[in-house]
């Protein structure tokens, strides 16, 4: 049951809340370490282990975090917010409550645009995004027939983040969760490693028949971490429904799991009854006042956000809003592009077109990230100046680029030991052509008999000649006045 | 003649919670009652539901809920440092049961 | 020096090297030894770290240093986290729960010199008011060993009483030190909501829970408070205000003082004996020159409908921790998760502290928050601005402490709502987070009975200083049951 699009006349509603966590040194409520990677239970403190007689007491830096989200989705940071408890018993939480926001989250209505597939742009509601902390982990393998409980991750702080019901597809949730880990990365407020969990995505998805204003019944599927899991689960969970429906059935509000090995949806059989969260605000915390003073500061401190910065790429640099999207997924990268066009500043589109062609391609062969500094901007830069100055032409500089790539050694001592720079002087590619001629007379009597094709195969013979350097406009120019005769 | 179930419910005023709700607000709490047990709680639950119902003769029309007896008073920040070092030797002194660091329970199936 | 000398006495005899910390450990360690069967108010006996620390306290007052309790001996009730040291909450929940860090108020009081003996009896998880819940035992009240010595805190008012040590440390959540004051006769101060440290002080009900002390006098607490007292950033409730000097107060004339009798408070429910001794007392206070009015704060009886909303709602969340995975009892050969949890719990807890973790489960639960959670905040406001209202007209409110003196042991088991009955006058000043005190004011059938006085927020050196005066007229304080002289 693999299809891709849901038909005409069935509509899929999708609502993803995604939880962050938020790249602060220590716990939201104690002084432990957030690092990732630590043994077991190395980094819980007595806070974190919930032990008798402890209290919370609140990070900044995780208040500022989030305050910096709200700002950037454009909502209303509420002055006056309230920590609750949610109250549920499991052993990766240790407390047998959860302390997170309820009817008073830090952050209140915002929105998110993304860009669809045929270039339009949609606005994504966000309901509201609040404070946290995460739970620890439960370990099932090797343990026989127990479970290992590792409270490390008791504590690190999270934002969650509930979108509205507005997306349509799989692909339009897609677009929305890649845009929240761009943003939040952009933010340097989540390092927004799936991997690690740093990063997670619910989806609650149901299926209504097309022109209803009625919501169906929803299925939320929980902690799938990574975008094609996203698309993928959620394509399944629309099928599955409307399979469902359509045979009579009713589909049920539970949670279900992702199984990317087998491509499909469960059931989780322990998450039983809905559970009676009893929420109430937590009395070992004040509520959160946050000032204008407060606010003011966070918002001074904000980076260009991703569609200000697409914007300005487009506008400084003539892209097209397709490359500037591109270009701008990260803040790296789009700092990167920045420094390789002040060196080659008459460039820009030819800057855009290697980033995000030849460089792109081996940073993914290799597994990289721009931020490896395998290839410095400035070295780039230096290839793009010798395509920009005529010395070599595009096809020679993607030989030079490979020679780069492999020895790291800079475009100009590649051309050097390579002999690589592009003939421009005229005599000489004439003499190579007056040869090439000379050795292919029935081409050329082809070609003068009619047979234009044949420029191609001279071009080709004539750069081979050349070893790829003869400059190609001159070359064509020159063909065209000596094939004739 | 008497209606008997009526002259008794007059003697025996039926209680605010069912054992059906003991039995639910027991396992919500995670504490496992003995079979007995079940109707004296009962018994309890319901004279202190009835005593606290004595809430509503309060008009508190106007009165904001107060979670806090110090009103006027904001949640403190604390700086974003690494307090904490390694302890779980010693906060596991307290554990029924650990290996490796990790806690142990039995098994939960996902 | 003695048992017969007061806590400042002694504080003022070891700094005078008139006796050593040693030595008075040693006697109260075995007056503590010999009245352990028939009082039972201690659950663990510290001799060795005792004597230890009376040695180092000795070494400090010979060198002309140390705090101003050095030497002085004291206990903690047993729900203070003391490092190394068990400490159970008078539950077998915790009955092999060895604390790895000391309270702040442990700590305070230690930096101060005192010397710890040992760990005292209380009400199971300070839910009581008789001391009749503890998984050790009940704890018997020094003047007939029949009756009980009040709760929660009942052993550390019983071991004030008989002169174990010149000063306890106590919790207050809706009367546990006033209450055991009264009926033990002597002196017990709750202060202001947020004055004193709940870190480490295993919590009961945290919008209500404040720690405290009982000595057998106003000076007495005066010095105790003031060195326990103050703000500490692990408790994100702790009021960042200096301490006064407390005892440096103590002495103010009482002249032009005002002083209210809570109207609603000589009700039907205060024995007529206990009411007589209270107007003496209150005779007393007018011959010193202060002013006495009745005030009505109408809104008061419904403190304590309000109070088994608010405390069991709290107190079902704060002991979700007790699960048997971390600390604390676990049930042997657990079948499943589920009963692990249930038989732990089951287990562990007594059957008043399931009773109010159940009421406060229902209160909080889907479709009765709002009915019973929000209304007894409410209430709670309305408390509050009584209060409020009344100190705008007076300076201290007084009434009586308990509405009978002691009972029997075993007297008011058998119905919860009659054992509720006996802090009907005390709750309010926790609801509304007020600092109130009580001291004897007499006997009624050789029980003693006690005045309370309740003051303003951070009025503790007010309340104090009309209790010292009272004292300095007055004998009541002095008297010690016949078998403990």
């Amino acid at each position: 049951m693999t299809q891709t699009e849901p038909r005409n006349d069935w509509e899929t509603v999708i609502g993803l809340e995604i939880h962050a966590q938020l790249a602060t040194r220590s716990k939201i409520f104690s002084g432990a370490s957030t690092a990732y990677g630590a043994p077991p239970n190395a980094q819980a403190s007595l806070i974190d282990l919930g032990f008798p007689g402890v209290l919370p007491v609140l990070n900044g830096e995780a208040v500022r975090m989030a305050v910096r989200f709200g700002l950037a989705i454009g909502a209303r940071i509420a002055r006056h917010s309230v920590f609750a408890r949610k109250n549920y018993f499991y052993p990766d939480l240790p407390k047998g409550y959860q302390i997170s926001q309820y009817e008073l989250p830090v952050v209140a209505q915002g929105t998110l645009d993304i860009v669809l597939d045929d270039g339009s742009t949609k606005r994504i509601g966000i309901t509201r995004a609040h404070l946290e902390e995460d739970a620890g982990k439960s370990l099932h393998e090797g343990l026989g027939k127990l479970t290992g409980v590792d409270l490390n991750r008791a504590g690190t702080p999270l934002i969650e983040i509930v979108s509205e019901p507005d997306m349509r597809s799989a692909k339009e949730a897609v677009a929305y969760m890649k845009k929240v880990h761009t943003l939040v990365r952009y933010l340097e407020i989540c390092d927004g490693n799936m991997q690690e969990g740093s990063f997670r995505c619910d989806a609650n998805v149901s299926v209504r028949r097309r022109g209803s204003d009625k919501l169906g019944t929803r299925a939320e599927i929980k902690n799938i971490n990574s975008f094609r899991f996203v698309e993928k689960a959620i394509q399944y969970e629309v099928a599955r429904q409307i399979e469902l429906i359509e045979s009579g059935g009713k589909v049920v509000q539970e949670t279900r799991l992702y199984d990317p090995d087998k491509g499909e949806t469960r059931s989780m059989r322990t998450k039983e009854e809905a559970n009676d969260y009893r929420y109430f605000p937590d009395p070992d915390l004040l509520p959160l006042a946050l000032d204008e003073a407060f606010i003011e500061g966070v918002r001074k401190s904000l980076p260009e956000l991703p569609d200000e910065k697409a914007a300005r790429f487009s506008s400084q640099y003539g892209l097209s809003p397709y490359d500037a999207g591109v270009l701008t997924a990260s803040r790296e990268l789009a700092d990167y592009y920045e420094e390789v066009v002040r060196a080659v500043p008459r460039e820009p589109k030819l800057a855009a077109n290697w980033v995000m062609g030849e460089l792109a391609a081996v940073l993914n062969k290799d597994n990289l990230e721009i931020g490896s500094g395998k290839m410095p901007a400035a070295r780039l830069a230096g290839l793009l100046t010798r395509i920009a100055d005529q010395t070599i032409s595009g096809k020679i500089a993607k030989e030079v680029f490979e020679g780069m790539w492999a020895g790291g050694e800079s475009a100009d001592a590649i051309i050097e030991s390579k002999g690589l720079k592009q003939i421009t002087d005229t005599g000489a590619i004439e003499r190579a052509i007056e040869e090439v001629m000379a050795k292919n007379p029935g081409q050329l009597a082809d070609y003068r008999a009619g047979k234009d094709k044949l420029f191609g195969f001279f071009v080709g013979q004539v750069m081979k000649a050349t070893q790829g350097k003869a400059n190609p406009a001159q070359l064509n120019e020159l063909l065209k006045k000596k094939l004739p005769g | 003649m008497y209606d008997f179930a009526l002259f008794f419910s007059f003697l025996f005023p039926p209680m605010s919670l069912t054992r059906a709700q003991i039995e639910s607000i027991a396992h919500l709490a995670r504490l496992e009652l003995e079979p007995a047990e079940i109707p004296v709680y009962q018994e309890s639950l319901s004279r202190i539901i009835d005593l606290v119902g004595q809430l509503d003769r309060a008009d508190t029309a106007g009165a904001a809920p107060m979670a806090h007896p110090l009103a006027g008073l904001t949640q403190r920040l604390r700086p974003d440092a690494i307090t904490e070092q390694d302890r779980h030797q010693l906060y596991q002194a307290n554990a029924p049961q650990v290996a490796a660091g990790l806690y142990l329970v039995p098994k939960v199936i996902e | 020096m003695s048992h017969r000398n007061s806590l400042t006495e002694l504080a003022i005899g070891l700094r005078a090297k008139k006796f050593s910390s040693v030595e008075l450990v040693r006697a109260y360690l075995q007056r503590i030894e010999t009245s352990q069967p028939a009082l039972n108010a201690f659950i663990s006996v510290t001799g060795t770290q005792a004597l230890e620390a009376a040695a180092a306290a000795d070494r400090d007052l010979a060198a002309g240093r140390g705090g101003a309790l050095a030497g002085v001996p004291i206990a903690h009730k047993d729900l203070f986290c003391t490092a190394g040291v068990r400490t159970t909450c008078g539950s077998r929940m915790l009955d092999n729960f060895v604390s790895p860090y000391d309270a702040t108020v442990v700590a305070k009081l230690k930096a101060a010199g005192a010397v710890t003996l040992g760990k005292l009896n209380m009400d199971e998880f300070a839910m009581g008011s008789s001391n009749e819940t503890s998984y050790f035992g009940p704890v018997r009240n020094p003047w007939n060993p029949d009756f009980v010595p009040g709760g929660s805190s009942g052993g550390s008012a019983a071991a004030v009483a008989a002169r174990l040590v010149p000063g306890a440390t106590a919790t207050d959540t809706g009367g546990s030190i006033r209450q055991p004051a009264a009926l033990c006769g002597i002196t017990g101060i709750k202060p202001t909501y947020g004055r004193v440290s709940r870190y480490g002080m295993i919590a009961f009900a945290s919008s209500l829970d404040q720690g405290g002390v009982l000595t057998t006098s106003a000076a007495d607490a005066a010095l105790m408070l003031r060195e326990m007292a103050g703000f500490d950033p692990n408790d994100s409730t702790s009021v960042d205000t200096p301490v006064p000097d407390y005892v440096a107060a103590l002495d103010a004339p009482l002249a032009g003082v005002k002083i209210g009798l809570i109207k609603e408070f000589v009700d039907e429910g205060l024995d007529r004996e206990n009411e007589r001794r209270i107007r003496e007392a209150l005779a007393v206070l007018e011959r010193m020159g202060a002013t006495l009015r009745e005030v009505s704060l109408p809104n008061l009886p419904l403190s304590v409908p309000a109070y088994y909303v608010v405390a069991p709602a709290e107190c079902s969340s704060n002991l979700a921790r007790y699960d048997g995975v971390r600390f604390g009892h676990r049930c042997k050969e657990p079948r499943d998760l589920l009963d692990l949890y249930r038989r732990s719990r089951g287990e562990g807890f007594g059957s008043e502290v399931k009773r109010r973790i159940m009421t406060g489960t229902y209160v909080l639960s889907a479709g009765y928050y709002d009915a019973y959670y929000l209304k007894a905040q409410r209430v709670r406001q309305l408390i509050a601005a009584d209060f409020k209202r009344a100190f705008g007209e007076v300076d201290v409110l007084v009434g009586p402490t308990s509405p009978t003196a002691a009972f029997r042991i075993g007297a008011k088991t058998a119905d919860p709502i009659t054992m509720y009955l006996n802090d009907i006058y005390t709750i309010g000043a926790n609801l509304a987070g007020l600092p109130a005190l009580s001291v004897p004011c007499g006997f009624v059938d050789g029980l003693p009975v006690g005045l309370q006085i309740v003051g303003p927020h951070f009025a503790e050196a007010r309340i104090l200083n009309v209790a010292h005066r009272y004292q300095l007229e007055t004998d009541w304080h002095r008297k010690t049951p016949e078998r403990f002289a």
